[in-house]
């Protein structure tokens, strides 16, 4: 074969792809391309439904391409993975092995069945909404009930932030402004600002409506820059102490900056896109 | 602060050729030469590797064995194990206590020493032990902890 006939068949092959890839996703909003051009083409079943994905795709993606939803918290389509809350847990089975996977990370692999609401996938993510629960107690009241999760089972910590870190990797990876940061490890794990570059880089994004504040699905943001009622307890601390200004000073700086709705993270807006 | 001399770090992100994925490297090689981490260190390391503070704090927090705080030119670790314990474990560390006047934990005014309490050396036999630069010393009474004091510069 030459290589002009080898490309001829190449960009057709990849013709007839995309008019598979454009027919799966009729109807969703979110268009889904396979990840890498010509990339393999999976077939696995979720549900019991046979899905065609594309390697590289997630499991959460080749799900939400047929139209079944997966709840989820940390994952926003705009935003690099992160893994962290595992509310979009499903139960991944290849032969008679069946374990517990994260969707939003999972890459789709060929001949799995893949069960998104079987018993151990609700008794999974009956205990993760608990934890939440636990640090911010105004947890999705559907979301709640769906899975039969009661408040009381873990102690509660109602410090708000549930490190999700959706704030961290919009001011990352959208703003590039490295205002926020993970410190710590475990229990101690936080959310620190980084006070010189807020100083410089908060009152102008987004039109002084930071956009970290419209990711967090808790409130815990737009509470450390803006008080917006006793519902808000907990303030973020500062990364390190700063000769020039107090931490009082660079909450007052913040403090002064827009007005704050708290949307429920799920509406997958992203300010700024 | 006295401004801290910052060559050496730049000695060892060359050594690394400036690359951002050695950062741990760089953090342990920097730490082995000034003993922990200063903001101004960490500074110039993150501009050097063009990375953002963020990162730095990130990884130097993660890993316990970087320090952000000053740590003393001689390291005391007192084992607390069981072993250690039952062969008067507390009763030694009261001693070094006394004896330097800082709580683990701590590191003295004029970052001589800093005291730590690990949960076993390995050495259970030597116990009551301690370890101090490195040398492992066994049941040390008053008079040899005030000769460590003394000999330390």
């Amino acid at each position: 074969m030459s290589t002009e006939e080898r490309e001829k068949q190449n960009s057709s092959e990849r013709q007839t792809r995309r008019a598979v890839s454009d027919r799966r996703v009729e109807g969703v909003t979110q268009p889904i391309a396979p990840a890498v051009e010509a990339a393999r083409q999976v077939e696995l079943t979720i549900n019991g439904q046979a899905v065609e994905a594309w390697e590289g795709m997630t499991l959460l993606q080749a799900a939400q391409s047929v139209g079944i939803s997966i709840p989820t918290l940390c994952h926003h389509k705009e935003l690099s993975t992160y893994g962290a809350c595992r509310l979009c847990s499903v139960e991944v089975i290849r032969g008679r092995r069946s374990r517990i996977v994260a969707s939003c990370i999972y890459p789709v692999e060929d001949g799995i069945e893949v069960l998104t609401e079987s018993e151990k996938v609700a008794k999974h993510r009956k205990i993760i909404l608990e934890l939440i629960q636990a640090r911010w107690p105004w947890v999705d009241k559907e979301l709640l009930e769906k899975y039969g999760a009661q408040p009381g089972r873990f102690e509660e910590k109602t410090d708000f932030c549930i490190l999700c870190g959706l704030c961290v990797r919009y001011c990352t990876e959208v703003k590039k402004a490295n205002c926020l940061g993970f410190v710590g490890r475990g229990a101690e794990r936080q959310i620190v600002i980084y006070p010189e570059r807020a100083i410089e880089m908060c009152p102008t994004c987004e039109g002084g409506n930071m956009g970290c504040r419209s990711v967090c699905p808790t409130g815990t943001m737009p509470n450390e820059f803006a008080h917006t009622g006793p519902r808000f307890g907990k303030k973020l601390p500062l990364a390190y102490p700063v000769k020039s200004y107090s931490e009082d000073n660079v909450r007052e700086v913040l403090h002064t900056v827009g007005d704050w709705r708290m949307p429920w993270v799920r509406s997958q807006t992203m300010p700024g896109k | 602060m006295e401004q801290q001399d910052l060559s050496k770090v730049d000695e060892i992100i060359d050594k690394y050729e400036s690359n951002s994925e050695s950062l741990i490297q760089i953090l342990l090689d920097v730490q082995n030469e000034y003993r922990w981490l200063s903001r101004p260190i960490l500074s110039q390391v993150c501009e050097r590797l063009d990375i953002p503070m963020t990162h730095a704090y990130h990884i130097a927090t993660f890993y316990k064995h970087f320090s952000l705080l000053p740590q003393g030119r001689h390291p005391i670790s007192v084992c607390l194990g069981t072993a250690c314990h039952v062969r008067g474990a507390t009763r030694l560390l009261d001693r070094v206590v006394q004896a330097i006047g800082i709580e683990p934990g701590q590191t003295t005014p004029d970052e001589k020493f800093t005291l730590n309490t690990v949960n076993c050396l390995g050495c259970c036999a030597l116990g009551p032990a301690l370890v101090v630069d490195g040398e492992y010393r066994s049941n040390l009474n008053a008079k040899e902890l005030a000769d460590i004091v003394a000999s330390a510069d």
